[in-house]
């Protein structure tokens, strides 16, 4: 048994940790008082990264280890380098060219004829729906088969880089009365006809990263940009599509590590030498209030941070890692916003001053709760697994 | 090293036992079980779920004979780090895992009782000696197996045993303590003459007295004095949440000394000056809790761990630390695999108590929690078994499971409502156990 980062990531680490603090950092409050505007300063990053070999475009990097038999392979690496990223901005690492999370889903369920054409496509991912959010299986979006293509009709928001990305992939019933086998997922390019981007929200936080509003009007999309099987297998059910899930919820929760680490160093090194914190020895209620407060924030951020890497070591050695991705992405949501908020009450009005970043993660980490399912969301899908109960029985 | 089969599986009526049996001791014996190292008690354990009264063959001749001459201490020396995240057991952790579940069952079984009466049966007490864990601590040199420090395999044992009861882990799991205290720190004298003792069929009952009675309590700031007097020590002090404090043949007493801070002192029960006194809590009533007043109680140099040498108090205290956490995971786990299937049989308004948020949302935050107490203790553990540093991890660990177990401890009463307050039910007495785990430094030694 072994919990340390193994060596081969600390390359990895130190070019993302250096693009976060020389790239994304000056830039921060630049892009958030800049809501709408794009950060230019992101292509650099994005060509960087890509010559950096970093998970998008890596090849399986797999070491086999003669003694344990466990495998270190890409999705630790991704959830170390994402960390790594938000670290430096939330906002930005989520509109990075060609990292979107239709990207995602492309490479997760993608035909090799759609990986070749969409594969290097920045991708963004619409699914939420004016009536339907965290109940997917509610969504109202309908495509109709029309020979050679489909006809896309509905409304979709809160699209991440909707604006910005190339193509969005669009979740779709094809049949609303066979419930949520009937739901597929369609890439639709920028510029098809039929398909337009109707608002950009302004939002409490993340505000580098554009959240958009499309609305699809007898869009018609190719019947090949149909991601995965087209038939509507209602044995197999909503499994598909909610796979995608299983993968991308360790790398939410990674983001929550990032802004968490953000503002513990921050918050640190401003407190400066009346925080001492080396010494392991004092029983905790023996200590300074405020110590108290930074080693149970740095305790409930290195836990979130080894049950981020748990979920990321159980997808590199295929194991069913469906529960202990939720409870990463529960345990590293609810505690990065309770340490961000923490931090700025700890520094006083310096933390609540524009003049530092620390506000600003105060208001970042809270979507970091909500999107790729709410706290809530993780709670039922543990319980349910715990209890053994469907979505029916505890709803 | 061939076990008597006849002996053992005379009176079975299961030929597949026998059979299983026949094909495990075979495979104990091929290079694969030698490799593995496993012992035989916990085979017996594992395929009969039963001590069966056996002898074991090879155990007590292995044992070296104490006394000799002056020479290094044996230690196990630290795993080669690994450069591979794992969280997986090793083939031979998971066999003892599985022999060690079979055993918390009966554990479980006896709990209340046992809770009732303040005292563990005797077929317990033999149960677990059959288990032979002392073999998974002491190094080759002293009769053991272990070649490395085996801190993720203690860790494991205290952890699966706990879930079991957290109680009686303390008590039977104390004298090992001991033995990985005298492990890590005892003179080759000391090691000589007490560890084989440990080995033994019926081994030495031993336990440690650190806790003080004073509010705020903390290990750095202890009243109990050691003072050079001639050639040894004279101890003063009282000391309080001692477990097996009626049973133990000695104890190894904390005490602060001028020159060297504080440091252990191996005390025999019948010391001239020392009154043991019976001084129940909370709970952890199978662990015969007692206070140790020491008045003027004289000791030998020799009876100073290590002679002078090497203890490191603060490495001391973290892996005291890192048992605590073992044990409150391993209750932590019990309470989460106790009100899942009360929550999915309890009906109200219709309808199992869990089809409600309000309830499932709680055994969720159980298992998030619990799972971080987990990883903490595990990184901790895993650091110090590799010799890294481990202090801060195991801080932060301490905290976590500090803070966690009693909300998980707490909320499993409240899970089952006004049951959960009745005796009948084990949540009142892991709610009792579990607020020990911020207070005790006693006992559990990993």
């Amino acid at each position: 048994m072994n919990l340390e980062i193994p060596s081969k990531y600390k390359g990895t680490l130190k070019a993302a940790y250096g693009a976060a603090e020389k790239i994304l950092r000056p830039i921060s409050r630049k892009y958030d008082l800049a809501e709408h505007t794009y950060p230019k300063e992101l292509d650099m990053l994005a060509a960087a990264l890509e010559a950096m070999n970093t998970p998008a475009a890596a090849t399986e990097q797999v070491a086999q280890s003669n003694e344990s038999n466990t495998k270190n392979g890409n999705n630790m690496q991704s959830v170390l380098y994402i960390q790594a990223l938000n670290y430096g901005d939330v906002g930005m690492s989520l509109t990075i060219p060609g990292r979107g999370l239709g990207n995602a889903a492309i490479s997760a369920v993608a035909n090799p004829e759609q990986l070749a054409k969409f594969g290097k496509t920045w991708a963004s991912m619409a699914i939420t729906e004016p009536g339907a959010g965290s109940d997917s299986a509610a969504i109202t979006t309908t495509a109709k088969k029309d020979g050679d293509f489909y006809i896309l009709n509905g409304e979709k928001i809160f699209i991440t880089a909707g604006e910005r990305s190339n193509a969005v992939v669009v979740w779709a019933t094809l049949d609303k009365s066979l419930g949520r086998a009937a739901i597929k997922s369609f890439v639709v390019e920028k510029g098809t006809p039929g398909m337009e981007l109707i608002r950009v929200e302004k939002k409490l936080g993340i505000r580098a990263s554009d959240t958009a509003a499309i609305m699809f009007t007898n869009c018609r999309v190719p019947a090949s940009n149909l991601l995965g099987n087209a038939e509507i297998d209602v044995k197999k059910g909503f499994g598909g599509v909610m796979e995608t899930f299983d993968a991308t919820r360790p790398f939410v929760a990674a983001m929550s590590l990032g802004a968490a680490q953000a503002a513990i160093e921050r918050t640190r090194e401003l407190i400066g030498a009346k925080l001492k914190l080396t010494d392991f020895t004092n029983p905790i209620n023996n200590i300074d209030a405020v110590e108290a407060e930074f080693f149970r924030m740095e305790a409930d951020y290195e836990a979130s941070r080894l049950l981020v890497l748990r979920a990321a070591w159980m997808a590199d050695n295929r194991m069913p890692n469906s529960m202990e991705a939720s409870i990463c992405k529960a345990k590293a949501g609810r505690v990065c916003t309770l340490i961000t908020l923490k931090c700025i009450e700890l520094l006083s009005s310096i933390g609540y001053s524009q003049q530092e970043l620390l506000e600003k993660w105060g208001r970042d980490s809270k979507i970091l709760d909500i999107f790729e399912g709410t706290q809530q969301i993780q709670q039922l899908i543990i319980a349910r697994r715990l209890l053994g109960k469907t979505s029916q029985e505890l709803k | 090293m061939a076990v008597n089969l006849a002996s053992l599986v005379g009176s079975a009526k299961n030929k597949d036992l026998a059979k299983k049996f026949t094909a495990f001791n075979n495979f104990l014996d091929s290079n694969i079980g030698k490799t593995l190292g496993l012992r035989k008690g916990l085979v017996n354990t594992l395929y009969y779920g039963a001590y069966g009264g056996t002898k074991v063959a090879g155990m007590v001749s292995s044992v070296m004979s104490g006394g000799g001459a002056k020479a290094d201490p044996a230690r196990l020396a630290p795993k080669t780090p690994s450069d591979f995240f794992d969280l997986n057991y090793t083939e031979e952790q998971t066999m003892v895992q599985e022999a060690l579940k079979q055993y918390a069952l009966k554990m479980r079984e006896a709990a209340e009782k046992v809770d009732e009466k303040f005292e563990i049966p005797d077929n317990l007490w033999q149960e677990y000696y059959a288990l032979e864990l002392a073999y998974y601590q002491v190094p080759e040199s002293l009769g053991g197996m272990m070649k490395e420090k085996s801190t993720v395999t203690n860790m494991m044992m205290v952890e699966t045993l706990s879930h079991g009861d957290l109680g009686m882990t303390l008590a039977l799991y104390t004298s090992n303590s001991v033995l990985n205290a005298l492990v890590k720190w005892g003179s080759d004298a000391q090691q000589k003459s007490l560890v084989p003792k440990f080995l033994e069929p019926k081994p030495t009952k031993a336990s440690i007295a650190l806790n003080e009675p004073s509010a705020l309590f903390s290990p750095y700031e202890l009243a109990t004095t050691a003072e050079k007097s001639g050639s040894g020590y004279t101890i003063n002090g009282l000391k309080n949440m001692v477990p097996l404090s009626s049973i133990a043949d000695y104890f190894l007493v904390i005490a602060n000394t001028k020159d060297n801070g504080p440091q252990a002192f191996i005390v025999d029960k019948n010391a001239a000056g020392l009154t043991i006194t019976t001084d129940r809590g909370m709970g952890l009533n199978s662990a015969q809790l007692g206070q140790l007043k020491l008045d003027n109680v004289k000791v030998e140099a020799s009876a100073l761990l290590g002679e002078g040498s090497g203890f490191n108090y603060e490495e001391y205290i973290n892996y005291s630390k890192l048992g605590w956490c073992a044990l409150a995971v391993g209750c932590a786990q019990a309470v989460l695999d106790y009100v899942i299937p009360y929550a999915n049989d309890r009906f109200a308004f219709g309808e199992p108590i869990s089809h409600r948020q309000a309830v499932a949302f709680i055994i969720a935050d159980i298992k998030i929690e619990m799972d971080s107490m987990r990883i903490l203790t595990q990184r901790a553990a895993s650091r110090a078994e590799q010799g890294l540093p481990f202090a801060k991890e195991t801080y932060l660990a301490h905290i976590m499971c500090s803070d966690k177990s009693m909300m998980i401890g707490s909320n499993g009463v409240q899970l089952l409502g006004g049951h959960g307050y009745i005796r009948d039910f084990p949540v009142q007495r892991w709610y009792r156990d579990l607020r020990a785990v911020s207070i005790a430094i006693n006992g559990v030694h990993i």
